[in-house]
């Protein structure tokens, strides 16, 4: 085979000149990487702010009541005249609960829609799989993940956790209460992985600081669908169950555990994180009548209700029940969602504090989030007061522990700020931006 | 031009593309080229068995994993520079990659599909079993320190791009050199019929192990450098999904054929990235696809090129 020549073949030289065009007119437009700068936004340019959620996978039922907080969240701030004078607006990209796709979403936050910031990632591996993409594209990374991988300094500068509390200090907040009222010889049921391994660790040393002991530590693997077997290793001393199985085994688990043990049981503590977006009157959840949960903002309408917790139930279309206003069967992840609603006040308290103008401001946002402290119960935070630590990027916050009362949630002890507080394990002002 | 010479123009043309890419292309795109490139190394090493071969694994991500957390966990407990690192992942892949091919290779057909799942699953679970150090299925996170390939950066932009660029121009100029030689048209044989490739007095077992050995190393080298560019190793890797992804790429792109991975694993990568700003259902567009694909253009997207323009496509 021969290779032809025409007359209309373009020379050399000309294909030279053609290149160098197109790469002047490339770099001019910003599209070379190398030249890629941001662009001064104006005053009245909105503030993007992307949102990863998990609208698909695992998570798809926290993402969808996470984006129906943040949705709210963000009309309440423009309402109220945006951050710095400028309307705020949400990119959403779906993460599909996928570490992979996480880190995908903050580099299409950051080159394709030049967000501001992201924010609002759940599950631990999703912000674990994108913490190191945030710090590399130097874009601020505010999750709303409950996990202790922000304050055990495994992330970076870039990610911060300033609205919800970590598993850590949940733990610990709830180990006085239950050697104190529930009982001290402790029996562990948690999933094998990850999450269940955090509860493990956390509970037994805090109920030995109680002068309680785990007396077993039952790990179910991941893919159990049936749980009766594993009840047997149970021992007889046991006063108290805590169990942390998530998932949609859940309603088996608690189904089959009210089987084996009868009317006579020991105590049962919970975490509100297995029945997230699941009604407690659900048939087959009858067993877990007096028994305990924590709650990270109690889903049922209490009698001391604050206007600030009212407000905030109305604003993200919830019932009295948790549920929504439009459909009765459809329970929120009250527990858990108010997170993103304070990370959002954090967030525009913060851009207000640097007096945020575009990224070029990002460090200057860090510094003022890590410069915070104590913040005020107020409709910006309705949970409750928080306490932020600007070297762990971690805050701090009450806790709730509600007891099942003829199917309804009832709030029986609150710990304080101070009972969730644990020794620093990094300093995350010492890292260079 | 003999045909030896398109298919090295076509290679190189493409590796040239890619390199051109870099400079023309907006940044997102960049950086999106560098994970599609480090995928179709892990989608190649899926085709030597299944494309080329004809052993279907439904169980790779456990090879994908093994690279990964080779690297990972002897950056993070042993301390050890990326290089010793990442030969120490692909070293992992390799080794399982012989136990998993000498015990598999017992089956055939649809059991070979099915022990290599059940392998799989295996793996996901010692992951999990072992999280005090593997952190299960949060995975751990490698700190940029600790990424630095000699003193060359490879979380910067064009540090990712280039040791991507890289890794797959090797893969890709070896794995059609592989495929062209006299090896890879024994595995071809033994794929198309291999009761006549054993009477021709080929070890036919020996073959499949050999390409079982690469395919699984390949997937391997992919993980190690997947967790050397973006930083985060988790047990998400070695779940049953790794192990489909790959399979729907080379599917897509066009099995057996040496551009299949590449072209699965960008078209794949955009259907979703495009979809998923409209709907999220997209996965749900993926899989009809796949199945339009599957019905009227049964070899891919290679395999249409290789119908329409470029019959001596390898």
């Amino acid at each position: 085979m021969t290779i032809k020549t025409t007359k209309n073949a373009v020379s050399r030289r000309k294909a030279l000149l053609g290149l160098g065009v197109g790469a002047g007119a490339l770099a001019t437009s910003g599209l070379m990487p190398g030249a890629m700068g941001f662009a001064q936004a104006q005053s009245s340019a909105p503030i993007k702010i992307g949102f990863q959620k998990h609208a698909t996978g695992i998570g798809a039922a926290y993402g969808r009541w996470y984006d129906a907080t943040t949705t709210a969240a963000i009309q309440r701030i423009n309402d109220s005249g945006g951050i710095n004078g400028r309307p705020v607006e949400i990119v959403t990209e779906d993460d599909g609960t996928d570490p992979s796709r996480g880190a995908e979403a903050l580099e299409k936050f950051e080159k394709l829609h030049s967000c501001d910031v992201a924010f609002g990632t759940l599950f631990s591996h999703v912000v674990i799989g994108s913490a190191p993409r945030a710090a590399e594209l130097k874009l601020p990374y505010f999750v709303v993940s409950e996990g202790h991988h922000v304050a055990s300094g495994m992330l970076n500068r870039y990610t911060l956790q300033p609205g919800i509390t970590d598993v850590k200090s949940q733990v610990v907040s709830m180990a006085p209460f239950i050697a104190n009222n529930l009982g001290k010889k402790v029996t562990m049921i948690f999933p094998d992985f990850a999450f269940g391994h955090d509860h493990r660790d956390f509970f037994t040393q805090a109920i030995e600081a109680q002068g309680g002991e785990v007396v077993a530590k039952i790990a179910i693997p991941p893919t159990e669908t049936s749980f009766t077997r594993y009840f047997p290793s149970i021992p007889r001393e046991t006063e108290v169950i805590y169990h942390v199985m998530v998932g949609p085994a859940v309603l088996t688990f608690v189904k089959e555990m009210g089987e084996f043990f009868g009317p006579s049981r020991p105590e049962l503590f919970g975490f509100i994180d297995s029945l997230e977006a699941v009604g407690i009157d659900s048939p087959g959840l009858e067993f877990l009548e007096s028994t305990y949960f924590w709650e990270g903002m109690p889903r049922h309408v209490q009698d001391n209700q604050s206007e600030a917790e009212k407000t905030y139930r109305a604003a993200v279309g919830c019932d009295d029940r948790g549920a929504s206003l439009d459909d009765p069967a459809d329970v929120s992840t009250y527990a858990h969602m108010f997170g993103c609603w304070e990370t959002l006040n954090v967030i525009k308290a913060g851009m207000e504090a640097a007096d945020y103008q575009g990224p070029q401001d990002r460090t200057k946002l860090i510094e003022a989030v890590e410069a915070m402290s104590d913040m005020p119960e107020s409709l910006d935070h309705p949970q409750g007061a928080k306490r932020f630590n600007g070297k762990t990027h971690q805050v701090f916050g009450q806790q709730f522990i509600s007891k099942v009362t003829e199917g309804k949630m009832v709030v029986e002890h609150v710990a304080t700020i101070e009972d969730g507080l644990y020794e620093d394990e990094v300093d995350y002002t010492t890292q260079s931006f | 031009m003999t045909v030896a010479g398109k298919i090295n123009t076509l290679h190189f043309g493409i590796l040239l593309f890619l390199l051109a890419c870099f400079f023309i292309l907006p940044a997102y795109h960049v950086g999106a080229l560098s994970r599609i490139m480090v995928l179709a190394i892990y989608a190649i090493g899926l085709n030597i068995l299944f494309g080329y071969t004809g052993l279907l694994s439904l169980g790779h991500a456990m090879f994908f994993a093994a690279g990964m957390y080779g690297l990972g966990l002897s950056i993070k407990f042993l301390g050890v520079s990326v290089i010793p690192a990442f030969g120490i992942g692909i070293l992992s892949a390799a080794v399982l990659s012989v136990l998993v091919g000498l015990l598999a290779l017992r089956t055939v057909g649809v059991s070979f599909m099915i022990v290599t799942l059940m392998f799989a699953q295996t793996i996901y679970l010692v992951v999990l079993y072992f999280g005090e150090y593997t952190r299960g299925d949060e995975g751990f996170v490698l700190q940029q320190a600790e990424r630095m390939l000699l003193n060359f950066d490879v979380t910067t932009e064009a540090g990712r791009y280039f040791v991507a660029f890289g890794a797959f121009s090797i893969c890709l100029i070896s794995f059609a050199a592989l495929v062209q030689s006299s090896f890879g048209k024994r595995l071809v044989a033994i794929r198309e019929n291999e009761e006549r490739a054993r009477m021709l007095g080929y070890d036919v077992w020996r073959y499949k192990l050999l390409a079982v050995i690469i395919s699984g190393t390949v997937s391997g080298v992919a993980g190690a450098l997947y967790a050397l560019l973006f930083g985060y190793v988790g047990a998400t890797f070695a779940s049953v999904q790794y192990s489909i992804l790959p399979l729907l790429w080379v599917l897509l792109g066009g099995a057996g054929k040496t551009i299949g991975p590449l072209i699965g694993v960008a078209f794949m990568f955009y259907l979703i990235d495009a979809s998923s700003a409209y709907t999220s259902a997209y996965m749900l567009i993926a899989g009809l696809a796949l199945v339009i694909l599957t019905m009227f253009a049964p070899r891919g997207i290679a395999g249409i090129l290789q119908a329409k323009v470029w019959p001596w496509l390898p």
